[in-house]
């Protein structure tokens, strides 16, 4: 039975209760012990960012041995076999290291642990705080986007009413605002009108003075300032005291004019006109200005201020078009008024002077026929001065309407050859008969070295001289007048900006007229070139005339390259009068050129020359036969271009063609003679006779290819020089 | 004498020829005063009579027969034209044209002004204005032959009676 043992005292045998107990508590301890490392294994797997795994290891190693250590107890309730003491026995010391190690080292990790917290709570902070920041990011990008869209309907329109009105609403909306008012300065600027408000449809005329210290105190800075709401520019409505106002704030708008835009520089602020403007918050709301809404106010105010410059911008260019498009209106009528008038004018001086024409050649035709009756030498002599003098007159007939041709520049000078010394003497008995009844002495001087045969203008240039002399005799009461002409060098008392060079076959003719009368004004000077200008003295009012003389004849110096100028010492001291004129030197000997009035018709010998003559008209054709006839021609004639081409032969020396027929293209033909005719010295010469000897036919027959022109109805004198002018120079195209 | 008084009597008409119808006109302006002096012929049919000489003896006459032949038939070509339904403006503008051309020639001054309204009228197809002109031109006409008939029969007259016509002799 029991057997005695020198071992420990058996254990007793214990209440199996207890040891029941005792058995299950260490199991489910171990198994706890078990299952906490896997349970934490699990979790930290799951979480990734647990930084202490090996910490976990650690503490999961010892809680492990502890859980073995109680199995292992549970073994020694049994028996107790050695290899059972020996592993309890490595399982208590592996766990007693583990536990000291892991005591040891939470010493380290749980103050560590415990910060976690706390940088938990710092960072929940640092996110509130940069929520509340992105909060006010917002709102002032919101802030932003309103100011942009209050800019763009502010800027969008460019009327002023429209521009404040605009401004108040937006601004209301955007800083829900209770009441947004605008003063305006009035005209005088000592006072400030309520001009425009948000609320009341009818603002009541609200003055208040400008000089207000709390107005000079918005005026004083850009920027926008709170100010009482019991300030009289707040007090809009009318204050039932039950209310808390809300907070009002002011802002300047500068009123800019455009002198204060200096380019690349802002608006300078040197103004001193501003308007007020009065924002109120509503009342009862608590809400306060914050400082982005004030900037959101001084920034629209800025807008208003460029955008109502530029609304007074536009109407001033507006109000300036307005009148320019008048005054164009007004220069267009004038101008039109102004084209009716001179075309009346050409048409006048074109009729009158075809209607002065026809009478002339009646005094012409008739003093020719008294020419041919019998006459005393003395009856003769008057007659042919009728004669000269009528000749002369239709030249200025014709001159009045070379006047307004000359103004055109489309005149253009006569070239010929003549004797220079017998103009001067021909003029100087023209103006004799005045002189000698006036008793005015005329001496003519003519330098030596004057050429006699000249290239020129003669009709013209006679009458430049004529109307000089002319003046000089009429404006001379007494004294002598000299009449001097030669050649010049360059001079010294010529104008200043005029040099006279003479070039090779040409030289400069001067000519002075001087006289001992009347006299003129050295202020008067300047005027007497213009058209129908008269100084007002006693002499020039008796003697008439039309004012055109002077001026006509500076034209035509200045067509003949030369100038003229008067000199005088003042009134009563005479004038002289100078002009140079560019003319060429000839060189022939003979004279050769179109005589004035010729005695004897030349019986220039045209015997024998064949010419053919197409002219559809019969009566036309034959008096040109006739004509040609007369002058010793052989004339054949045909009706119609087909029959001249046919019959054109080298033989005829010269084709005269009636050009005038209306739809029918003649000058075809002098193409077709061309054609017919290669060789220039077999082909005929071309003549056209037409009704009308403008520019542009003139330049119609030369482009097609004909020699002259000719104007119908032909005079005996004017065939006579057409042809032997054409025969000698195979070309012609001044003969009317 | 009486040879004496015919060429005189001749000299006259031909004057008087040119020196027919003074009238002065003022116009509404009162700056511009028309003076209206035409006369039946121009200085063109003195140029005609120049041409006249022994180698040619009847040259005016010729001429002159010729033109009234002329004329006659343009003048009734035209009186056909303008009487017509739808006047055709293609074919009286060249008859206008051609009666110009002869009476220039001719120097019958006042018919050549008055073709010269009627071929304006002409353009503007304007057949009222065409017909007045017509009756203008007729009158013209027939007026100017009238003298050029009597002044004819003068120079017969004077040739018949054995005297010379004097010859005019013209420096233009």
């Amino acid at each position: 039975m029991m057997e005695v043992c020198n071992c420990i005292e058996p254990q007793w045998p214990a209440d199996e209760l207890l040891m029941k107990y005792q058995y299950i508590s260490d199991f489910f301890i171990a198994v706890a012990y078990f299952s906490i490392p896997l349970e934490l294994i699990y979790f930290v797997k799951k979480s990734a960012v647990f930084p202490y795994r090996w910490v976990l290891v650690q503490f999961g190693a010892f809680i492990v041995l502890c859980g073995a250590t109680h199995l292992i107890n549970l073994w020694t309730f049994t028996t107790n076999s050695r290899t059972v003491a020996l592993v309890m026995t490595t399982a208590k010391v592996l766990t007693a290291v583990v536990s000291c190690a892991t005591a040891l080292m939470l010493v380290h990790i749980i103050p560590d642990l415990l910060s976690v917290k706390t940088r938990e709570l710092f960072l929940k902070n640092k996110a509130a705080e940069l929520d509340r920041e992105m909060g006010l990011i917002r709102t002032q990008e919101e802030t932003g986007r309103h100011v942009r869209m209050l800019t763009h309907e502010i800027r969008s329109t460019l009327d002023r009413h429209t521009i404040l009105k605009t401004t108040l609403v937006e601004l209301g909306r955007t800083l829900a605002l209770e009441e947004c008012a605008l003063w305006m300065p009035t005209r005088t600027g000592l006072e400030l009108q309520l001009s425009y408000t948000l609320r009341q449809q009818h603002p009541v005329e609200y003055t208040v003075p400008i000089q207000l210290p709390v107005i000079n105190q918005v005026f004083g800075t850009s920027r926008a300032v709170k100010i009482s709401p019991n300030s009289p520019v707040a007090r809009l409505r009318p204050v039932s005291g039950k209310y808390l106002l809300g907070e009002v704030v002011a802002v300047r708008v500068p009123l800019l004019h455009l002198s204060n835009f200096q380019i690349n520089d802002w608006p300078e602020l040197s103004t001193k006109r501003y308007a007020l403007m009065v924002l109120m918050l509503p009342s009862d709301s608590a809400r306060q200005w914050h400082v982005h809404e004030l900037e959101l106010v001084e920034v629209v105010a800025d807008q208003v201020a460029v955008a109502l410059s530029h609304a007074a911008i536009l109407e001033e260019s507006m109000r300036a078009r307005d009148l320019l498009m008048e005054q164009n209106v007004a220069l267009d009528i004038a101008r039109r008024e102004a084209e009716t008038a001179i075309r009346a004018r050409n048409d006048f001086l074109a009729v009158m002077n075809h209607e002065m024409r026809t009478p002339m050649h009646a005094i012409i035709a008739l003093s020719s026929l008294l020419q041919e009756t019998e006459l005393t030498p003395e009856q003769r002599l008057m007659v042919e001065t009728v004669l000269k003098s009528s000749s002369l007159l239709a030249t200025l007939m014709n001159d009045v309407l070379d006047l307004s041709r000359l103004e055109d520049g489309s005149l253009q000078l006569e070239l010929g050859t003549f004797n220079l010394h017998t103009l001067f003497r021909e003029v100087l008995n023209l103006i004799k008969p005045i002189a000698v009844v006036k008793k005015l002495p005329i001496t003519l001087n003519l330098a030596p070295d004057l050429p006699e045969f000249v290239v020129g203008d003669e009709k013209r240039l006679m009458q430049i001289i004529l109307n000089i002399v002319g003046n000089a005799v009429k404006f001379s009461k007494q004294g002598s007048i000299s009449v001097t002409a030669l050649v010049t060098k360059s001079d010294n008392r010529a104008p200043p900006d005029f040099f006279v060079v003479p070039t090779g076959s040409h030289f400069y003719l001067r000519v002075k007229v001087k006289d001992l009368g009347a006299g003129i004004n050295p202020q008067d000077i300047p005027k007497l070139f213009t058209k129908f200008a008269q100084t007002q003295s006693l002499a020039t009012r008796s003697s008439g005339g039309s004012g055109l003389g002077l001026a006509i004849s500076k034209r035509f110096v200045n067509l003949m390259e030369g100038n003229i100028w008067i000199e005088s010492e003042g009134v009563g001291k005479g004038c002289t009068a100078i002009f140079d004129v560019k003319l060429g030197i000839s060189n022939e000997s003979k004279q050769s050129g179109i005589p004035k009035v010729p005695a004897n018709p030349q019986h220039v010998n045209f015997a024998g020359l064949k010419v053919l003559v197409m002219d559809e008209n019969g009566v036309s054709r034959m008096v040109t036969k006739g004509l040609l006839v007369h002058l010793g021609c052989e004339v054949a004639t045909v009706s119609s271009s087909e029959e001249c081409l046919r019959v054109v032969s080298h033989e005829h020396r010269v084709v005269f063609m009636d050009v005038c027929t209306p739809g029918v293209e003649n000058y075809q033909i002098a193409l077709r003679i061309h054609e017919k005719f290669t060789k220039r010295h077999q082909r005929p010469l071309l003549v056209a006779l037409t009704g009308n000897t403008d520019k542009s036919t003139k330049e119609r027959c030369m482009s097609f290819g004909l020699d002259g022109v000719l104007l119908k109805p032909v005079s005996l004198d004017n065939m006579r020089n057409v042809l032997s002018d054409l025969l000698e120079h195979r070309v012609l195209y001044e003969a009317m | 004498m009486e040879l004496v008084q015919m060429q005189k009597s001749l000299q006259d008409y031909t004057k008087s020829l040119f020196l027919d119808n003074l009238k002065v006109e003022e116009s509404v302006l009162g700056v511009i005063q028309k003076l209206e002096f035409m006369g039946v012929l121009d200085s063109q049919f003195l140029q005609l009579q120049q041409l006249q000489d022994e180698s040619n003896p009847h040259f005016v006459s010729q001429v002159v027969t010729l033109f009234f032949q002329d004329s006659d038939r343009i003048l009734n070509d035209l009186s056909l034209s303008l009487d017509q339904q739808v006047v055709d403006f293609k074919k009286v503008y060249p008859h206008v044209h051609q009666l110009k051309g002869s009476s220039s020639s001719i120097g019958a001054q006042r018919v050549k002004n008055a073709c010269v309204v009627f071929r304006s009228f002409c353009e503007q197809q304007n057949v009222e204005g065409c017909h007045r002109c017509l009756q203008q031109v007729k009158k013209e006409y027939y007026l100017v032959k009238n003298r050029l008939e009597t002044l004819f029969k003068l120079e017969q007259q004077i040739v018949a009676s054995g005297g010379m016509i004097p010859a005019m002799e013209l420096g233009f």
